[in-house]
């Protein structure tokens, strides 16, 4: 009874923190440049691990079909298809976000959460700045816009990770370049990009949401990062069901 | 002027406020005095608007800050400036960036003037050469003196310092002292300082109000303070001996 209470009370403080993120920024120039900022620092400098983690993932799932499932029953064309079938429609959007959950989440959490503790979001509060809408906004905009176009990245770079396993002789690049044209469906690419933006909007806020209403010290400031990365990707995981089902 | 009418404020159960009392005149320094865990900075808050009052009034020039709208609320805060204890200053931000944020915020001058603006205030508090530091890299009587250019920046006409000593040796304390003395006298702004620090209060303290236990127990000025009769009040101010010995020295004249 108390964990139902005490979750719906949480719901509630999210709901009404989200309604003073998304309010008409006070000076629309300071909005766009802590937009562009957040682009850089969110979504730029995860880049790099997108593009590691999609390379090796898309070489693995590669070798993993060659070797397990492919028979001299099935297609040659299965192990192109399969791995693109598996980048585009989870690993890229999903897990991927679920990855950056982690590293975003956590960030942003801890982020906010030290500004709180150091007395800085009350400093913008006395000055009559809307701080949710100051310090959040930018960020959920921020990872919204870039998102997309890490999924992007990351099924890129599944694919050359798929291209790399033919230096090893599994595979050829003829039988990959079979599979990844073979039924190639558009709108699995759009759902992609719609599960990345809707993942994009839970790290964020959740993790927002976490880090602003720390209250006490350091240690509550770590608490608050994990448990921005624990719900979001709990929250990313049930979403993914739900999205799954009414866009495929 | 800033007045408080019988102001409470509880915590669940726990009554932290009780009746509070007092009046915070316009041009002078006026400190909030009283010893760790007597309310000073659960009334600042208040004062403030960080917490809301159980019940009572906060009248900013015969402004109801309690009854206010959100809008004027927020209106009202344009006109408060605040040093934090912890200075507060936004980390990802160098020093003319903190000064210039609230311009940045609020101000529609174009950025030269912003920039000249802040290089004034910094100037004021004899930081002049800092702009392109990040908080990190200064040290903590640096940091208190930039939170004190942020604040005055947007020229206030309240001025909160939540204990701005803390944390400072006593020869850059009386710095700070003396920046937020000259600068209230000087700009007319109506000051409150949250302090148990002796030598602000003799220093500085030209309206002192003293809180024990919750309650506003005596309001004077730092002239009175020597003659007050209060026993709590005593007790707090006199609790080191060599306050004790100025007191019987000063008794004995």
């Amino acid at each position: 009874m108390i964990t139902v209470k005490s979750s719906l009370t949480t719901l509630g403080e999210y709901v009404q923190l989200m309604g003073r993120v998304c309010s008409r920024p006070d000076r629309m120039r300071m909005f766009l440049k802590q937009y562009v900022t957040e682009m850089f620092q969110l979504g730029y400098n995860s880049i790099a691990i997108v593009l590691i983690i999609s390379f090796f993932i898309g070489a693995v799932i590669c070798l993993q079909i060659k070797l397990n499932i492919q028979s001299p029953w099935m297609p040659r064309m299965v192990v192109g298809y399969t791995t693109r079938e598996i980048m585009l429609l989870e690993f890229s959007s999903s897990i991927m976000c679920l990855i950056l959950a982690g590293k975003v989440g956590s960030n942003i959490a801890s982020e906010i959460g030290t500004m709180r503790i150091t007395q800085q979001i009350d400093a913008l509060d006395i000055m009559g700045v809307n701080s949710a809408n100051y310090l959040i906004l930018p960020k959920i905009a921020g990872l919204m816009t870039i998102m997309p176009i890490l999924v992007t990245f990351s099924v890129a770079a599944g694919l050359i990770g798929a291209y790399a396993t033919t230096f090893m002789g599994y595979t050829s690049v003829s039988e990959l370049n079979e599979g990844f044209r073979y039924s190639f469906n558009q709108w699995f690419f759009w759902c992609g990009m719609i599960k990345a933006i809707v993942y994009a909007f839970i790290i964020t806020s959740v993790s927002a949401f976490k880090g602003y209403t720390v209250d006490g010290g350091s240690v509550q400031v770590g608490t608050s990062s994990t448990d921005a990365v624990v719900s979001s990707s709990i929250l990313i995981l049930f979403s993914d069901i739900f999205l799954t089902s009414i866009l495929t | 002027m800033i007045e408080l009418r019988h102001l409470y404020k509880s915590f669940d159960d726990k009554e932290v406020l009780k009746d509070i009392n007092a009046e915070f005149r316009n041009g002078q320094v006026n400190l909030i005095i009283g010893q760790s865990g007597s309310g000073k900075t659960v009334l600042m808050k208040n004062i403030v608007g960080l917490l809301t009052p159980t019940r009572g009034d906060i009248l900013y020039d015969g402004r109801n800050f309690v009854q206010l709208t959100k809008k004027e609320k927020i209106l009202l805060r344009r006109e408060m400036g605040m040093i934090f204890q912890s200075a507060a200053l936004f980390d990802s931000l160098n020093v003319l960036d903190n000064v210039m944020f609230p311009l940045d915020m609020f101000s529609d001058m174009c950025y030269e003037d912003r920039k000249k603006r802040a290089q004034f205030c910094l100037s004021r508090v004899n930081l002049s050469g800092s702009e392109n530091k990040f908080p990190g890299e200064i040290s903590g009587g640096m940091q208190k003196r930039v939170a004190i250019a942020r604040a005055i920046v947007l020229q206030p006409k309240y001025l909160f310092c939540d204990e701005p000593n803390s944390g400072l040796d006593p020869k850059t304390s009386i710095v700070i002292d003396e920046l937020i003395s000259d600068i209230t006298h000087e700009d007319n702004i109506t000051t409150i300082v949250n302090t148990h620090d002796m030598n602000s209060v003799m220093g500085i303290g030209e309206n002192i109000t003293f809180i024990c236990e919750g309650r506003a127990e005596w309001q004077g000025s730092n002239k009175e303070i020597m003659d007050a009769t209060n026993k709590k009040l005593e007790d707090f101010i006199f609790a080191s001996d060599i306050l004790r010995q100025v007191k019987m020295a000063h008794d004995a004249k």
